[in-house]
């Protein structure tokens, strides 16, 4: 407990009201983020996972203050960042930067790559001509650009270039910690490893924390060490990579990992082995009662359709909102 | 940019343009009327208010019975047509420019604070905008017009007021649209200031769009000052518009076509132009377009 933690996210709820058709509908709420917490020491990087729709990328626009929370706290080295008012958490924005899904929307068409890269420093006074620029270059070559590239414009780029332009601009305040918000999912799958090996570079190299956020498993297994899956806004396991990898006790994570496409087909377990998530997320505004996962869960049971099961420590390290969660022995079988 | 070589080569711009018909045309009329209006007292062959009881409704010098010293022919009193239009397109460039630059100003300024901070600033000046448009642009400009002095600055004021609602529109949407946008998001996360935001990301996003709308303004503006000393409401004479001479053409109509046919084609070629060098303009400035040529 008295390990300093870089980010120590409690309770944090973040809601939308929808509006109902017409004005004499009640708006209604949407639980985007519920009740998560988490915890984030220095140097870690924590992989959040789960289907389009499940609230990570609102989560991540929450802990950077891009969302009001609703509530909940946001501690950021023990500075509660939720309730801060806008003129005191810009003390703070330089510590915490974000890289963004899609390349191609997070660059300003109209400036130049110095000017975007440049744009934190000059911001934030850090720096000023010559130093400037020295640093803008020095930047673009830590993320791999050529440096003549410096007075293009963003359209002249390919999407994996562009991502490292948004790397460099998110490295150059020296933040603690990043959050990545599906950084390779808009890109070819041949530079999606290009830039995972850029993230990891970085991150020992500037003793970075990352909190990754992804769509599949297979995309954080190389860069996280703790992984977190979320399925509507909640998140039901959480622990570290290797133990979720090795015994994921989570009916929806175990689906998860059915989904990895397998290289050679014929390595592929037979169908009826196999625990293919069936149907669609639920929606959101709408969830089903007791345990939001029950309707699609193969081992759901009465108390699952009446009871909702709370983010639990089943082992030690390892957190699972499940009422039965899936034996060591089960998933050993299964592995 | 590639080739620094020994031979001259035309700047960007000049460029695209000759490579656009349209945009060469419209270039090119709205030279010539904005020439015009710079230069009326030398480009014009006569005094525009001159008049010439020998000469009334003499036809263009191409016709027969026309006369080449009057190359547009002559209305009802004498003037020199010709000379008249050049004058007359110092009224409209003026009008046309700033009321333009008045609504654009009033305008971005609301859309801007309406997209960018929401809320109710954002239903309140929707609703003005609402209000504003509920109301017939003439209807509002007739009863200005006629409360106050009629003139340029009266014109100008009329018009460009009622215009910034266009504005206030477009640039709102396109500020909703932007705030969504990564970049924007990537500069809140950065802490740049609002003011920073909307000065370096958000209205140079915008610009192209704003640019497009005040061409497509200009001509209206020009053809409300029109309709409106047509009506007699505008330009008072001795003042020289393309309007005032429409109207003062229309009862020779059928007698003297020139008369009103002369100003009705010149406003509409200077329309036209403006138009045509306006959607030029917007390709132009799409960063996209920038490496090519």
């Amino acid at each position: 407990m008295a390990e300093e933690y870089l980010l120590e996210i409690r309770h944090l709820d973040k809601f939308f009201t929808v509006k109902g058709g017409g004005p004499w509908k009640k708006p209604e709420i949407l639980r985007a983020v519920s009740d998560v917490s988490f915890c984030l020491k220095e140097g870690e990087t924590l992989g959040i996972v789960g289907e389009s729709g499940c609230g990570k990328s609102t989560l991540g626009n929450t802990i950077i203050r891009l969302l009001e929370p609703t509530s909940g706290e946001i501690l950021f080295q023990g500075k509660d960042l939720a309730k801060m008012k806008k003129r005191e958490l810009a003390k703070y924005r330089p510590d915490m930067q974000m890289i963004f899904q899609d390349p191609y929307s997070s660059l300003n068409p109209r400036m130049r790559v110095f000017d975007i890269i440049a744009e934190p420093l000059r911001t934030h006074h850090v720096l000023a001509g010559e130093d400037l620029r020295k640093r803008v270059l020095e930047l673009m070559t830590v993320v791999g650009l050529d440096v003549s590239y410096a007075s293009r414009y963003p359209h002249e780029f390919s999407g994996g270039q562009r991502q490292r332009i948004g790397i460099a601009r998110a490295l150059a305040l020296r933040p603690k910690l990043i959050i990545c918000d599906e950084p390779v999912s808009a890109l070819d799958v041949s530079i999606q490893a290009q830039i995972l090996n850029l993230l990891r570079q970085l991150q020992e190299k500037f003793h970075l924390t990352y909190i990754f956020i992804a769509h599949g498993l297979p995309s954080v297994r190389h860069i996280s060490s703790k992984i977190a899956v979320m399925y509507l806004g909640k998140m039901v396991e959480m622990t570290s990579r290797d133990q979720l990898f090795a015994a994921p006790m989570h009916p929806y994570t175990l689906g998860l990992f059915e989904a990895i496409p397998i290289p050679d087909p014929s390595f592929r377990k037979p169908e009826e082995d196999r625990e293919i998530l069936q149907g669609d997320i639920p929606n959101a505004l709408h969830p089903p009662s007791g345990c939001y996962f029950h309707p699609r869960c193969p081992y759901a049971r009465e108390e699952c359709r009446t009871r909702e099961p709370v983010l639990e420590e089943k082992q030690p390290g390892h957190f699972v909102a499940c009422h039965y969660p899936i034996s060591i022995k089960e998933s050993d079988k299964k592995a | 940019m590639k080739q620094k070589g020994k031979s001259y080569r035309m700047p960007r711009w000049l460029r695209m343009l000759w490579r656009s018909k349209t945009g060469l045309l419209g270039f090119v009329i709205v030279s010539i009327a904005v020439a015009c209006a710079l230069f009326a007292p030398w480009l014009a062959p006569y005094d525009p208010n001159a008049i010439n009881p020998l000469n009334m409704l003499k036809p263009p010098a191409f016709m027969a019975g026309g006369d080449p010293a009057f190359l547009l022919g002559t209305d009802n009193l004498g003037h020199d047509i010709l000379s008249r239009l050049i004058y007359g397109a110092r009224v409209s460039m003026i009008i046309g420019v700033l009321s333009v630059i008045l609504a654009g100003v009033i305008g971005t300024a609301f859309g801007l604070l309406a997209g960018y901070y929401g809320g109710i600033l954002d239903s309140v000046i929707m609703r003005v905008t609402d209000a504003f448009h509920s109301i017939p642009r003439m209807l509002l400009a007739m009863v200005a017009v006629t409360l106050m002095r009629a003139g340029i600055g009266t014109l100008v004021l009329v018009i460009g007021i009622t215009g910034w609602i266009t504005y206030a529109r477009l640039i709102r949407s396109e500020v909703l649209v932007l705030k969504e946008r990564e970049f924007v998001k990537a500069a809140v996360t950065i802490g740049t200031p609002d003011y920073k935001i909307i000065c370096y990301h958000i209205l140079p996003n915008v610009f192209s769009s704003f640019i497009v709308v005040s061409t497509l303004a200009v001509a209206t503006s020009i053809i409300a000052e029109t309709s409106l000393s047509f009506l007699g409401l505008g330009i008072q004479p001795p003042d020289i518009s393309w309007g005032g001479m429409l109207s003062a053409g229309r009862n020779y109509l059928a007698t003297n076509w020139w008369v009103a046919t002369m100003p009705g084609i010149t406003l509409t070629m200077t329309v036209l132009g403006i138009m045509f060098l306006g959607n030029w303009l917007r390709d132009f400035m799409d960063p996209h377009n920038q490496g090519l040529e």
